[in-house]
């Protein structure tokens, strides 16, 4: 008994579970009604399926974000990437039909990720560097695309994609599932996963396996760049307009958190599609949370910090291990 | 003799989850003596170093130095109280340049800053004076092969220590000079008093340097035994735990008949500043050698076969089909396979379990899409774990849990379940014991009598003339000339190899 619930301590899906579930009772306490769920009109309503509404971006860009921390890579221009595909479909749906718009959106974000993949694998420029580029130059391709204003959008398909819902949910969650689903699949019924853990654990020894580790980090930045683009047509279509500038502000750092909370090491190797979703989760409700306690605007981003400090900390076994040792004394001593 | 104890254990015990890897082990190490641990590979040998050294803890038993109890927490620890060691898997900053490796934790000052310049000067020294080394010890680490890496190793652990030093493999990548250098320093500390552990899985080295010898078998303690006292089939029956017959040892007679086809030919094949052109054949069913000294080039002529290295001349033809830009993946879709020469380099990924670095190999050969059903995955690993004798609780533990003669084995099994037409084999059986030795130079002579071609590479040259049919020399990275069966005798490639001037090791 004690050995199983010891093994489930050690199952990395463990800690960012108990993190999600400590902030959920917090809200229910806090928050009269945060489990409360209302149907008008055959529509869920309520402060969860809001969460689970809103998280969709951050979570697909996470997913994305995984696999390329899997190999022990970082893409930090999933941001700016999400901001230009979301321009140019607004921009081209003032031309031509919505569907042209939308492959232009996914293509423009395969273009973006083979970029990053090039720039990475054949010019082995570190990902930190190489996604810099796009990060800054992105914004202003943006820019230039919505010529500086902000766009607003007028079709009922694309803004279904935001903000349509379907079997009484809002659609971006179906989106987010099938992405989800892709990716498990990916790794579990293909030998994707097998590939990319073992190049971000130890290059040399894949290259003498026979594994092809350029053309492996140029797909996983690719699959990015489309899950960046992906939730770019998202978050335009849930506002009707795309707005070049704040568009995906900060939503990297986001990623990285949830992926890092998730329980995949920056350091490669092992990654868990899972736990991300955890860990997006634990963000935007951490978010939600915050801004309906009615914390000063000011310091949420301090509160936010601090939180995820403790999740990762927590996530440490050398930390719980400290931890214990020094809860077990105070407790003998009083 | 004066045989004053001056290391000893005493009832150590240590687990694993699924593993007892030492029950009850006591040991004991006299000043002034030089002794072995010997036992198959999992036995214990590394765990009981690294549970004395502070890597791990124990679960019950206690260490004395000079009889007073000591119970180092760290690596660090152990060095204050005065043993230093070289572990198995060398534990060196690849990216720091030799003087900072052998100087780390404790850099020559002036002035509060690091000498640079005395810290270089006393590198360099310490190598050549004791080691017989010289290299350039401002390069980075990596840049140098994995035998210097190891030297380096020696180097420091020599320096630090006082009292105690322990040795585990550190022969498996060093060639018989630099083996004889390292038992000129070993003996000299010896005779200055101190007491050194040292670890190996070749008999002729024991014999040659060891006083003592301690026996382990699945963690438990068999006997020391005095080394002079002790036969060589003695030793092996009892690390083993049954008769260690002749015939298991004996020579393998080549009975094969020989095959015409040719398999893979070489015309010209090179590159500048690895190896310079050679032509080779290889027919079908055939065993090549490589013999040479390290640095000669063997291992770097392996490389560029398989495509790790881009040949810039030549021409490669297999199978009647000629091939241009050869890569590792091209190669194993050929039918090649590489069991590469430094398995915690080229080898092994840790974050995976044995089993799926058992099919990596198998899987890259199927690719990307054409996932390897997680039965059939099973039943691979099982079946090669079985093959090879590989030791574990479990398939699914992850690799770098496993003893290093057994995760040798596993990069075996992962070229062999490829089903590959060309078998290279770059040191195979580097850190694998004695019973399995044998036991894969079986396995190697059957998959050539089934029409596997082979290219062998091994420092012994008494496995290679008893495997191979054929056997290329090189010096220099230059080929130098080529044997067969009927001209080749382990002293006639000695003397191709040694003629003309030595070859530098930089
Ligand atoms: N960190 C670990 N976790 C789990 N099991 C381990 C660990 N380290 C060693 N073992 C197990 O303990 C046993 C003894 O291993 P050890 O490395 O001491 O063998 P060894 O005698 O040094 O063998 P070799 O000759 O192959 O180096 C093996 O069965 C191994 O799988
Ligand atoms: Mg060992």
């Amino acid at each position: 008994m004690k050995h199983n619930f010891y093994k489930i301590t050690q199952m990395k899906i463990f800690w960012p579970l108990v993190a999600l579930a400590v902030l959920l009772l917090l809200n229910l306490f806090l928050l009269p009604g945060f489990f409360s769920i209302q149907i008008k009109d055959g529509h869920l309503f309520g402060s969860v399926i809001d969460i689970l509404n809103r998280v969709m971006p951050l979570l697909i860009i996470s997913l994305g974000m995984t696999m390329v921390i899997a190999k022990e890579g970082i893409d930090i221009s999933v941001g700016s990437v999400l901001a230009i595909s979301g321009a140019l479909a607004a921009a081209m749906m003032e031309h031509t039909s919505v569907w042209v718009a939308l492959l232009a959106a996914v293509g423009v974000g395969i273009i973006c990720g083979l970029w990053n993949g090039v720039l990475v694998s054949v010019f082995e420029i570190q990902p930190m560097v190489a996604t810099l580029i796009l990060l800054t130059v992105g914004r202003g391709i943006a820019q230039l695309i919505t010529g500086g204003q902000i766009l607003s959008i007028d079709n009922s398909v694309y803004q279904y994609l935001g903000s349509g819902f379907l079997l009484g949910l809002p659609f971006p969650i179906f989106i987010g599932a099938a992405i989800f689903l892709i990716m498990m699949y990916l790794k579990k019924r293909t030998a994707m996963g097998l590939f990319l853990e073992s190049i971000g654990n130890n290059m040399t020894a894949s290259k003498f396996a026979g594994i092809q580790p350029k053309k492996m980090i140029i797909l996983v930045y690719t699959i990015c760049g489309v899950c960046a683009a992906i939730a770019g047509i998202i978050v335009s279509a849930n506002v009707s307009s795309a707005d070049a500038n704040n568009a995906g502000l900060w939503i990297e750092l986001d990623a990285i958190l949830a992926v890092v909370i998730g329980g995949t090491s920056m350091r490669g190797g092992r990654y868990f599609l899972g736990g991300t979703i955890v860990g997006a989760f634990f963000i935007q409700t951490l978010s939600t949370t915050i801004y309906s306690v009615g914390i000063n605007p000011q310091i949420v981003m301090v509160v936010k910090a601090i939180v995820v400090i403790l999740v990762c900390l927590f996530q440490s076994q050398e930390f719980r291990k400290l931890f214990l040792k020094f809860t077990k004394k105070k407790v003998s001593f009083s | 003799m004066s045989s004053a104890i001056l290391l000893r254990a005493e009832g150590i015990s240590k687990s694993f989850p699924g593993v007892k890897a030492l029950s009850n082990v006591n040991f004991s190490l006299r000043r002034g003596e030089i002794h072995s641990l010997m036992g198959e590979n999992g036995a214990g040998k590394s765990t009981l170093i690294k549970v004395l050294t502070g890597v791990h803890e124990k679960d019950e038993g206690s260490f004395y130095l000079e009889g007073k109890p000591i119970s180092p927490v760290s690596p660090q620890d152990a060095q204050r109280l005065g043993i230093s060691t070289v572990y198995q898997e060398i534990n060196l900053c690849e990216n720091l340049s030799v003087a900072e490796n052998i100087f780390i934790g404790r850099e020559p000052k002036k002035r509060g800053r690091i000498d640079w310049k005395e810290m270089n000067c006393r590198a360099e020294r310490i190598l050549s004076e004791r080691l017989k080394i010289n290299i350039d010890v401002t390069k980075i680490l990596s840049s140098y092969s994995t035998a210097i890496q190891q030297m380096v190793a020696i180097a420091r652990a020599v320096d630090i220590s006082s009292g105690v030093l322990i040795l585990d493999e550190p022969t498996s990548s060093l060639d018989k000079n630099e083996v004889k250098q390292l038992f000129e320093v070993m003996t000299k500390l010896k005779s200055e008093g101190m007491g050194i552990v040292f670890i190996s899985h070749f008999l002729d080295q024991i014999y040659e340097i060891t006083d003592r010898i301690t026996i382990l078998r699945n963690g438990e303690q068999i006997g020391e035994y005095v080394t002079k006292e002790i036969s060589r089939s003695q030793l092996v029956s009892k690390m083993i735990g049954r008769e260690w017959g002749k015939d298991s040892n004996q020579e393998n007679k080549n009975t094969r008949k020989e095959v015409q086809q040719v398999f893979v030919s070489a015309q010209n094949l090179g590159r500048r500043g690895m190896i310079s052109p050679l032509d080779f054949t290889l027919r079908k069913g055939e065993i090549l050698g490589l013999a040479g000294l390290l640095g000669s080039g063997r291992t770097e002529f392996a490389k560029v076969l398989f495509g790790i290295e881009k040949a810039d001349q030549g021409v490669l033809t297999i199978d009647h089909q000629q091939i241009r830009n050869m890569t590792p993946k091209a190669a194993i879709d050929k039918g090649f396979s590489f069991c590469p020469e430094d398995r915690k380099v080229e080898g092994i990924v840790n974050d995976l379990s044995i089993r799926e670095n058992i099919i990596l190999g198998l899987q890259t050969k199927r690719g990307l899409f054409k996932y390897i059903p997680m039965n059939e995955q099973r039943e691979i690993a099982q079946k090669y774990i079985e093959l090879l004798n590989i030791k574990t609780p479990n398939m699914e533990e992850r690799i770098d849990n496993l003893s290093g003669g057994n995760q040798q084995k596993v990069i075996l099994a992962r070229w062999l379940a490829t089903a590959p037409k060309l078998l290279i084999l770059d040191e195979p059986t580097r850190g694998i014991d004695v019973g399995s030795k044998a036991e894969i130079r079986k396995l190697i002579l059957d998959l050539a009598s089934q029409g596997i071609s082979i290219l062998f590479i091994s420092a012994e040259l008494e496995e290679m003339v008893a495997c191979c049919d054929r056997v290329i020399v090189l010096r220099d990275r230059k080929k130098i000339g080529e044997l067969d069966r009927t001209e080749m005798s382990e002293s006639r490639i000695m003397d191709m190899i040694a003629e003309g001037v030595p070859v530098d090791e930089t």
